[in-house]
């Protein structure tokens, strides 16, 4: 197995892709001559050319709705969101047109197209650059919702979410996109909504999510160091959730803390720890707990910015106050 | 008078130098009638409280939707906002199952799901039928590109009102499918209201067709009460944008007669504004004056139409209440195409 950076795992999911099935085509700001504002289509315009590498202009709902149209009409279209910020202007395309064209149309067009790109907080760019908005998406029937936290499942997940027929929201992380890791070479499909658990454990389950599986695999090494062995739970497809996975870990640890970088309020957590209660509460031993990012936009300021995310010591000391060890 | 002459005259009709036939004259003129007893008929249906929730006819506008069809490709592609119904019905589509949707029954073109605002069929090339107002012009462009992507030559018939053409949407797509050259004619019913706002209160630039020229896009306007003008026009910017030369604006003058939707009385125009359209410039009777005039058709014959056609429209009627409505299990059903089994929200349950 290769050692590659998980910006260029993306970049070979995406070409194999491409090399695979024709209809596939990717569109975005900059993913063409610039190679892509994060280097991710890295050498895609001079492998497919400009028809199917295609740069646009600065327009996020126009070609959004360019997307779901090309998919409609029988297209593979990967859509690239430079980051999910400015994918709230696209958000009429992908509520109201991509997520409901299969049901609206009872059946007959169905939108399957994958809307890609950074998500979650990135460094020291403020509030309208720093934000989680995998929750919106995973409110809504007719998405499917996908975030890889290292180089080998990005490279599975973006494969399958190309190649799966409906519209999938696959939420990369800035931060993470030099990190390196070991990635099966030629073709590699993780399929959707199956979680995968890190680090196996007894005492505790932490479930954590893109950039914030690396923060709980972090936190259970220095909680071992404390005598408590936890289990680090990654979802990778948001919605649908393998909750099974989830379940069967607690009923195994009896205890549970749920980490997400995005907001408390109505949060992924939030779905995550009802569902530990609707359906495993004879198996737990203390109450769910929640680390979440601080409920403030995010500030600039250096240490403004890192208090206002979850911390490896939250982590650890949520697990603790869990373990009745605080 | 020449012999050639002698034909068209028993056989047909030129307009502005276009030969048509009787008999297409007919189909065009069964069309529009069809749609406007339909209209009718629908909201009959909807003051009996047999269709729900909004339903927004097209009387007036029926030139535009035939005449339109008329120029356009089976293979084309079209697509429109919520007022839907005389698009649909003039593509071809059952009108069985068209009635069946605006009453929620199980055999409704969309299964019962979508309603008045929502028709679809992909047989058709029909892709809507949508709500949000302008959503459907990148979704145009989008099919527009899919066909330059495969270089089939289709078109990308894409629909907006006077109203929807201020959407930044709009201008995206204009942006775009003129960079790019995409085979696509933005057609603007310009009915002169955006629900109570008339055309004046809502844009700077009235014109309509203007609109496209600091993207580049090409315009023109048509009289859209003129079901020949419609055709001939169209044809033209199909034509264009056909054989490459990319996109270009139609802007149909035109006027809806009734409210924007059933629930408006339209109190915010004038009695003798309506008349005026209506007696004044009906597509529908302009079209049977001429061709009475070129003998081609008589006053009796088309009362004659009228009464099968409202005939047909009960019986249509008829067939779409007898059908029962959607069976509950489908309400579970096209939300997905790959279901996950065993991944949360489970399909088709409460979980
Ligand atoms: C994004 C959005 N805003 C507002 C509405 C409510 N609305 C429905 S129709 C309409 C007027 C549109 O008028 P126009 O584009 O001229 O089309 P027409 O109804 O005349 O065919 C409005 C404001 C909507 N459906 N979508
Ligand atoms: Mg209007």
């Amino acid at each position: 197995m290769a050692k590659i950076t998980y910006r260029e795992a993306l970049n070979q999911a995406m070409c194999n892709e491409m090399e695979r099935d024709d209809r596939v085509f990717l569109m975005g700001e900059e993913v063409a001559e610039y190679n892509g504002a994060y280097k991710v289509s890295q050498g895609m315009l001079d492998k497919f050319g400009p028809k199917r590498v295609i740069d646009t202009p600065i327009t996020e709902l126009g070609f959004a709705g360019l997307g779901v149209g090309a998919a409609m009409a029988g297209l593979r279209p990967i859509i690239e969101f430079m980051t999910w910020n400015f994918a709230i202007l696209a958000a009429d395309q992908i509520v109201n047109a991509a997520a409901k064209m299969k049901y609206m149309t009872g059946g007959q067009y169905n939108c399957p197209m994958v809307f890609r790109g950074a998500g979650g907080a990135a460094a020291r760019v403020s509030s309208q650059h720093s934000q989680a908005f995998e929750n919106w998406y995973a409110n809504i029937p007719g998405l499917k919702v996908v975030m890889p936290s290292n180089p080998a499942d990005a490279k599975g997940l973006l494969a399958a979410s190309i190649r799966d027929n409906d519209t999938v929201i696959f939420i990369e992380n800035e931060i993470n996109y030099g990190d390196i890791g070991e990635v099966p070479e030629g073709e590699y499909i993780i399929p959707l909504g199956k979680a995968d658990i890190k680090r196996v454990g007894s005492d505790i389950t932490l479930i954590a999510h893109s950039r914030m599986t690396g923060y709980a695999l972090a936190a259970a090494e220095e909680l071992s160091k404390q005598g408590i062995d936890a289990e680090v739970v990654d979802p990778r497809t948001i919605r649908p959730l393998d909750e099974a996975t989830i379940l069967a870990s607690v009923a195994k640890t009896n205890r549970a803390v749920v980490i997400e970088e995005g907001w408390r309020f109505a949060g992924i957590g939030a779905e995550i720890s009802a569902r530990i209660m609707e359906k495993g509460f004879d198996d737990l031993d203390a109450p769910v707990a929640r680390v979440t990012g601080k409920d403030v936009p995010m500030p600039y300021a250096a240490n403004l910015e890192n208090y206002a995310l979850p911390s490896v010591a939250e982590i650890v000391e949520a697990a603790r106050v869990t373990c009745n060890r605080a | 008078m020449s012999a050639k002459n002698e034909q068209k005259a028993t056989d047909g009709m030129t307009h502005e130098g276009r030969f048509y036939s009787a008999e297409r004259l007919h189909a065009m003129h069964d069309m529009m009638l069809y749609i406007r007893r339909f209209e009718e008929k629908a909201g009959q249906m909807y003051g009996l409280k047999k269709i729900g929730g909004f339903c927004h006819l097209c009387n007036g506008q029926e030139a535009v939707c035939v005449g339109m069809e008329e120029a356009a490709d089976s293979k084309d592609y079209m697509m429109t906002s919520y007022r839907d119904h005389g698009h649909i019905l003039a593509r071809g589509s059952d009108p069985t199952a068209i009635m069946a949707e605006l009453l929620g029954r199980a055999g409704g073109v969309v299964g019962g799901k979508g309603g008045s605002m929502h028709m679809f069929d992909i047989e058709k090339n029909f892709a809507g039928g949508n709500g949000i107002v302008g959503e459907q012009v990148p979704i145009g462009i989008g099919f527009g590109f899919a066909s330059q992507y495969r270089d089939d030559k289709r078109v990308s018939i894409t629909i907006i009102g006077d109203g929807g053409v201020n959407q930044g949407a709009v201008y995206e797509s204009f942006n775009m499918a003129a960079l790019w050259k995409l085979p696509v004619i933005f057609v603007i019913e310009n009915n002169q209201y955006a629900m109570g706002t008339s055309l004046s209160r809502a844009s700077a630039e009235t014109h309509l067709y203007k609109r496209g020229i600091s993207f580049k896009v090409p315009g023109i306007q048509v009289d859209g009460m003129n079901v020949l003008e419609v055709e001939r026009k169209m044809d033209e910017a199909l034509e264009h944008a056909r054989s490459g030369n990319g996109p270009m604006i139609v802007e149909m003058m035109t006027y809806r007669y009734r409210g924007h939707s059933m629930s408006d009385p339209a109190t915010y125009r004038t009695r003798d504004e309506v008349d005026e359209l209506r007696s004044g410039r009906d597509p529908i009777v302009r079209l049977q004056k001429q061709m009475i005039e070129a003998s081609l058709a008589s006053e009796a014959g088309f009362k004659q139409k009228d009464k099968d056609i409202k005939k047909e429209i009960v019986g249509v009627a008829k067939a779409a209440e007898a059908q029962p409505e959607p069976d509950l299990s489908v309400l579970w059903d096209d939300i997905l195409t790959d279901e996950i089994p065993n991944a949360y929200p489970y399909p088709r349950q409460v979980s």
